[in-house]
């Protein structure tokens, strides 16, 4: 536990001791804001904040495998993972602190979208239950595309390379539930087997939550994307340390 | 294949020589021992405690210097320290007799608040060193601890070794062998990941009639060609 606790406090003070954080928190703050009114936020004319959750996994698709590179990657490189794992701590122990560390920050940077909040509340009468909802959602998907992160990132040390892989499989998982493929697949696919693809998306669970509709088939599927995903990290860890 | 049935032991108050040409498994050897790489057959035990079955044990126990000095470079050298000092569990008030102690023994008291990178090739090996001893363990694993240090840390740095000699287990590899003639009361010498020779400095030097160098080119230049 001890060493849990180390590995996640200083993962966590990690990204602001370096540049990245700041980045990361300023580019995301500003898509998230322009997108937002992209979508047309004022001209929907309701108190609620879907303009602002739906670009979310877009956005999410390509700024949480940034988040999560270096993770394991950057170990590698330097050839710190020897350190890491010469102390004692378990291989578990350090894959869930870097993660929760991780899913911290990311958590953090939702956080300080709070003034989109406090203008809807301004403008109207929200559901508040409703832009919970949305915000444990958002929490939720960046989990997941976390875990997918920390996992590509643990079988390169190049960080490009584990940017671009776990780009595409974010990627893929988001868009296998859209619309435009399901209309696509329908065409040579047989319905169950379009239906069966899209619930394995992300987009699916995400907008059956951000509309407020909290089901543990939802929720449960994230946690057991994110417990997946971070014990192959694991099992990738353990077999090839150096290197 | 690294290393090939390879098999020592070592007691406490003993300061293990670890020699060999470029290559030779010296650090796949060590990083063995570190509970870092797993050997495909055979095991070592130490401080009673399995590299397979307790590696956390065996971690807690010793204190690894790795040859390329890791460490986490953004981090100033007392937040890496305290560190260390965190994963490794020491308690609070112990944690500050801890700092003091390794700081002044490595001599980074100038650099604490320095961060890693910034560092010298001398000084991240002194701040490495320092998180190897730093828990107190009673086995010391150090792959070329004076590597990159001027002659006069390295001097420092054998004096500590020499110090600590006598209540710690030390496995020490090098290239330079005058530092075994200073350190060490037993020298192994690997080529190609075969024990070649598993002596006493001294006895070498007279079972060949020559110094150590030659000792050493004698054995592995044979062996290899």
């Amino acid at each position: 536990m001890k060493g849990f606790w180390a590995v996640f406090k200083r993962e966590f003070k990690s990204y602001f001791t370096t540049p990245l954080a700041y980045v990361f928190l300023v580019v995301f703050l500003f898509f998230s804001g322009y997108l937002t009114f992209k979508e047309g936020f004022f001209e929907a004319r309701q108190a609620d904040m879907t303009a602002f959750f739906v670009s979310m996994p877009l956005l999410f698709v390509f700024l949480v495998p940034a988040a999560a590179m270096r993770l394991w990657a950057e170990e590698r490189k330097t050839g710190s993972i020897e350190l890491l794992f010469t102390l004692p701590i378990t291989v578990t122990q350090a894959v869930l602190g870097k993660f929760f560390a991780a899913w911290l920050f990311l958590i953090v940077a939702m956080a300080l979208t709070f003034p989109m909040a406090i203008t809807v509340c301004f403008l109207g009468k929200p559901d508040m239950g409703l832009i919970l909802a949305g915000y444990l959602a958002s929490v939720l998907m960046a989990g997941g595309f976390l875990a997918i992160g920390c996992f590509f990132s643990a079988i390169s040390n190049n960080q490009v390379i584990s940017f671009v892989l776990s780009v595409v499989a974010c990627a893929v998982l988001v868009f296998a539930g859209m619309p435009t493929t399901m209309n696509y697949l329908a065409t040579f696919l047989p319905a169950g087997l379009v239906e069966s693809i899209s619930t394995m998306s992300f987009q699916e669970h995400f907008d059956s939550m951000q509309r407020g509709v909290l089901e543990l088939k939802d929720v449960s599927y994230f946690v057991i994307l994110i417990a997946g995903w971070l014990a192959a990290c694991g099992i990738v860890l353990d077999e090839r340390k150096a290197g | 294949m690294a290393v090939d049935g390879v098999s020592f032991e070592v007691e406490k108050g003993q300061v293990l020589g670890f020699l060999g040409p470029n290559g030779a498994g010296k650090s796949t050897v060590m990083r063995m021992l570190a509970c870092f790489l797993r050997p495909d057959s055979g095991t070592a035990q130490i401080c009673g405690f399995d590299i397979f079955k307790n590696p956390i044990q065996v971690r807690q126990n010793i204190g690894y210097l790795a040859e390329n000095v890791p460490a986490y470079n953004e981090m100033t050298v007392g937040a890496f320290l305290n560190f260390v000092c965190d994963v490794r569990n020491l308690e609070n008030q112990k944690i500050k007799q801890a700092l003091d102690k390794v700081v002044s023994m490595c001599h980074i008291e100038s650099v604490y608040h320095q961060t890693i990178e910034t560092l010298s090739k001398g000084y991240k090996r002194r701040v490495g060193l320092a998180q190897a001893l730093i828990h107190d363990p009673p086995v010391l694993i150090l792959d070329e601890p004076t590597d990159g240090l001027d002659p006069n840390q390295k001097h420092e740095v054998r004096q500590l070794i020499g110090k600590m000699a006598k209540d710690k287990c030390i496995v020490v590899s090098t290239h330079i062998l005058e530092e075994v003639e200073a350190v060490c009361d037993r020298a192994i010498i690997i080529a190609r990941g075969k024990i070649l020779a598993d002596s006493t400095p001294e006895e070498l030097k007279n079972k060949y009639n020559c110094t150590l160098e030659e000792v050493f080119r004698k054995i592995t230049t044979h062996k290899v060609a």
